[in-house]
């Protein structure tokens, strides 16, 4: 009876060492709603003990349900009939279990039929979930098109689509990526247009639509006709019906109990969601977002399961009389993936509550502006967490996805040929794992998206201030490997802003965002050591190993590794 | 009607004393599987054709935590029967108290139990309640095909098959566990439960805090909807020879520890004539054959 949230130690630890006080205040509007829903908390610690009881139930369904059903979602995967998506009938009985448990509307209000929960404890039920059954988050993990409509949407509008969706009785699709405008979604095609009375109709193709065939779906379209850029692309929402027409969907490397559609809009009806012209610049953007910390998630529930198949194989398989697990080098790379395992999560929840803090303190600050109350401070502090969240969003979803990748690697591995095969759930997670670092933009596209931030040294006082701070034992010795991985980083971005070449910064941002997710990481490790002494050996393996990786990254900027691309079209031959 | 039992399906090494009793203290209680699916049954009838389902189960004030398990499912009351007196009851004495808080609790259509309980396996409880209410009893029961008026159709599992009977209500079923998956928790109702207490539970709060009073927790946690009814032997106003230990024919003999292991052994080599030599020993023994 494995319960995927009870039985993961590091989860736990990670739950019970977490301040979401700030976040909860606000999101409870200062339990406003405590008289009014018996299910709504009465304070802090009340909403605490509320996500672990619905924690456990999604951390029961997951262990217990969703991943005794997994290896037969992959292997049969959805089928496509008639014009028809159907899913595969694990992902249905898990759908309906989600359903009946009332997981599927964790985060939107209550009024809506939600449980007003954080996106930093929705993140922890995608990676609960994820563990289990990677391909299932996808739907599951769909939670933020409810989030988009009560953010951007009218009144009517969220009464209309938050409920379907809140109950789970509808399910939902993005459309945003087109055959030609997968990265670069200016290029979408797909045309949105009015008719005399107003009526928004769309029309057009889209294509790689995860859930394509879920019953709401958020549209981003031309609204205004013969723009080519992003300005000119609104975002939209529509039902499914007969003029929405599934052509087909993919047969894909992995995650295969989630459908992916291409989709055919016959002059669908619609409605516009928000301003017309903000679709890509503003609410996908924020779309994407939420998405990426959905995958980040989904990639660390990948991982975990990874490890563990790795860490149970190991300890089982005898080769030269001894468990494998006892030979040095495969220990160290259970070592290895155990550390990146624990540092990706100790990242990925500062990400999420700093994510939370941002949205929780914009919705705040329009309830302060409606009661006409003084909103000052929030101001202040929004701006903070919108630049922090800005920053860390991408950097998560790069750390993690590509983690993700190598873990479930290392973990066939030491499975050996067994693990190529099919009977094993390594070679699952290996496929699953695969997607991660693709879509909702690729690794690339997150470095692209986290360097600013990177060269603005948005995180210096919290660095500098860290710098001055004692630790025990020897993670003061671990804090000073922290500031010469900041000297050296500081040295590199001078080496490379100095330069000042577009076209060298572009290929050096890895190195550097590398390095600036070190120092992060590696002070949110020295405090968890401080508080729990195991805690030590996973501080002490990532920052060494990151002062290696920093002066690695040192030489390649400062060698001029990069000079060559200017030779590319000689060396490609 | 439901039942908190040890956990005997994950038993450790500590959970047998060395004089063969059970140490409770080691094992476990959780919701008898054949229960909550009787449950689930239940509420599948309520999701059905409307309802009200109410939840009564005998035990320790500790019950009370499976009656909570089942205000998260989704039953609309539940009621704990408990009393020093009732303890060490067999299943005669049981389905005595049960049958009078039943009566005292009102008017009924339809009662569900499971089939057994996994610690004392006898399955009597249900059909002697039953008789003690004198109402119909369909046991075995695996699916709820129909109900209009005041019949219900139920298909119950026979040894070759099943057959399908119809009933005139009232009527008691006992389910087996293949009659549906329990549903999960629902999360607004465990987050709107979990406080949930029994009297027993109360009385216990009040007796580690001298701040508090019993009658002002129990007013409170009723005005928040909050108080789990609790019947004791006094409220059911019934006759004490007739319960627990005192009201049990059925008293226990002896109680041995078995401890079982291998002794001699064979090896037999896995060629046609070991094969052979073995069946023939398996067919000798009356192993089968």
């Amino acid at each position: 009876m494995p319960n995927f949230f009870t039985d993961n130690a590091d989860l736990q630890f990670q739950f019970d060492n977490m301040d979401l006080q700030e976040i909860i205040t606000l999101i409870e509007d200062n339990f406003s709603e405590t008289d009014v829903y018996n299910y709504a908390p009465a304070d802090c610690d009340d909403a605490m003990d509320n996500y672990r009881k619905v924690l456990e139930i999604a951390g029961d369904i997951a262990g217990n349900f969703i991943a005794l059903r997994a290896a037969e979602v992959d292997e049969k995967g959805s089928t496509f009939a008639d014009g028809k998506v159907r899913y595969a009938q694990g992902i249905s009985e898990a759908l309906d279990r989600l359903e009946k448990a009332e997981l599927l509307g964790l985060t939107l209000p209550r009024k809506y039929g939600g449980l007003n929960f954080p996106t930093t404890i929705y993140t922890m039920a995608i990676e609960i979930i994820s563990r289990a059954d990677a391909s299932l988050m996808n739907i599951f993990g769909l939670q933020d098109i409810g989030e988009t409509i009560l953010k951007y949407g009218t009144d009517e509008q969220r009464d209309e689509f938050l409920p379907k969706l809140a109950s789970g009785h509808h399910t939902g699709a993005m459309a945003l990526t087109e055959p030609d405008a997968g990265s670069d979604l200016q290029a979408v095609k797909l045309q949105a247009y009015q008719d005399d009375d107003g009526n928004w109709f769309l029309h057009g193709v889209k294509r790689f639509i995860t859930n394509g065939n879920g019953d709401i779906l958020l549209v981003l379209a031309r609204s205004e006709a013969g723009t080519k850029d992003g300005r000119g692309l609104s975002m939209f929402v529509c039902y499914a019906g007969d003029r929405l027409r599934i052509r087909r969907i993919e047969n894909k490397l992995g995650i295969h109990g989630s459908p992916t559609c291409e989709l055919h809009f016959d002059n669908v009806p619609a409605q516009l969601v928000g301003k017309r012209k903000f679709g890509l610049i503003k609410y996908v953007m924020d779309l994407m977002n939420g998405a990426r910390m959905g995958v980040s998630a989904q990639a660390q529930g990948i991982s975990q399961a990874a490890y563990e198949e790795a860490l149970k194989y190991a300890r089982a398989r005898e080769q030269f009389g001894q468990p494998i697990a006892d030979i040095p080098v495969v220990t160290n790379m259970l070592i290895n993936m155990r550390v990146m395992l624990e540092s990706n999560r100790s990242l990925l929840y500062a990400t999420a509550r700093w994510v939370d803090l941002r949205d929780k303190l914009e919705e705040s600050i329009k309830r302060l502006k409606e009661r006409k109350q003084p909103f000052a401070e929030e101001v202040t502090r929004l701006k903070e967490a919108t630049r922090i969240a800005a920053l860390l969003t991408p950097m998560t979803k790069y750390t993690l996805t590509e983690a993700a990748n190598k873990i479930t690697y290392d973990a066939l591995q030491i499975h050996g040929g067994t693990g190529y095969m099919k009977e094993f759930n390594i070679e699952r997670h290996v496929r699953d794992a695969r997607i991660t670092n693709i879509y909702e933009g690729t690794s690339q596209l997150q470095i692209v998206a986290a360097i600013g931030g990177v060269i603005n040294d948005i995180l210096k006082d919290s660095f500098e201030k860290k710098e001055t701070q004692n630790y025990k034992g020897i993670l003061q010795k671990l804090a000073g490997h922290l500031a010469e991985i900041r000297e050296i980083f500081l040295e590199c971005r001078k080496y490379v802003t100095d330069k000042n070449d577009q076209y060298f910064q572009d290929v050096a941002a890895r190195e550097l965002v590398e390095m600036y997710s070190f120092l992060f990481v590696g002070y949110l490790l020295l405090d968890e050591a401080q508080v729990n002494n195991r805690k030590a050996f996973i501080a002490n393996r990532y920052i060494v190993n990151a002062l290696a990786h920093t002066r690695k990254n040192a030489e390649s900027i400062r060698n001029e590794q990069y000079a060559d691309l200017l030779h590319a079209g000689e060396i490609l031959i | 009607m439901v039942k908190q039992v040890p956990d005997t399906a994950n038993i450790s090494g500590q959970v047998m004393k060395a004089d063969g009793t059970v140490n409770r203290a080691k094992l476990p209680a959780i919701f008898n599987p054949e229960d909550k699916v009787a449950l689930e049954l239940a509420l599948q009838v309520k999701d059905r054709f409307g309802g009200k389902v109410t939840v009564i189960t005998m035990g320790p004030p500790k019950a009370t935590d499976i009656l909570r398990e089942c205000l998260y499912m989704g039953a609309d009351e539940a009621a704990l029967i408990s009393d020093r007196k009732f303890a060490g009851a067999d299943t005669l004495a049981t389905s005595f108290v049960l049958s009078e808080a039943i009566k005292k609790i009102g008017k009924f259509d339809l009662i569900f139990s499971g089939r057994q309980a996994i610690d004392g396996d006898t399955a009597q409880v249900g059909p002697q309640t039953a008789e003690k209410l004198q109402v119909a009893q369909v046991t075995y029961a695996e699916e709820i095909v129909s109900a209009k008026g005041d019949k219900i159709t139920i298909r119950r599992k026979v040894d070759e098959g099943y057959e399908i009977l119809e009933a005139t209500l009232p009527v008691l079923i006992t389910v087996i566990k293949e009659a549906g998956e329990p549903r999960p928790f629902k999360a607004k109702r465990v987050m709107a439960y979990k406080n949930a207490r029994s009297l027993l539970e109360l009385e216990k709060m009040a007796d580690s805090n001298s701040l508090l009073s019993v009658d002002r927790l129990k007013e409170d946690y009723l005005s928040k909807a909050l108080f789990i009814s609790t019947y004791t032997l006094d409220e059911l106003n019934i006759d004490p020879g007739r319960c627990g230990l005192a009201g049990s024919p059925t008293k226990v003999h002896k109680v041995a520890s078995v401890k079982l292991g291998g002794g001699e052994h064979e090896s037999i080599e896995p060629t046609k004539d070991g094969l052979r030599s073995l069946i023939g020993k398996l067919a000798a023994d009356h192993i089968f054959g």
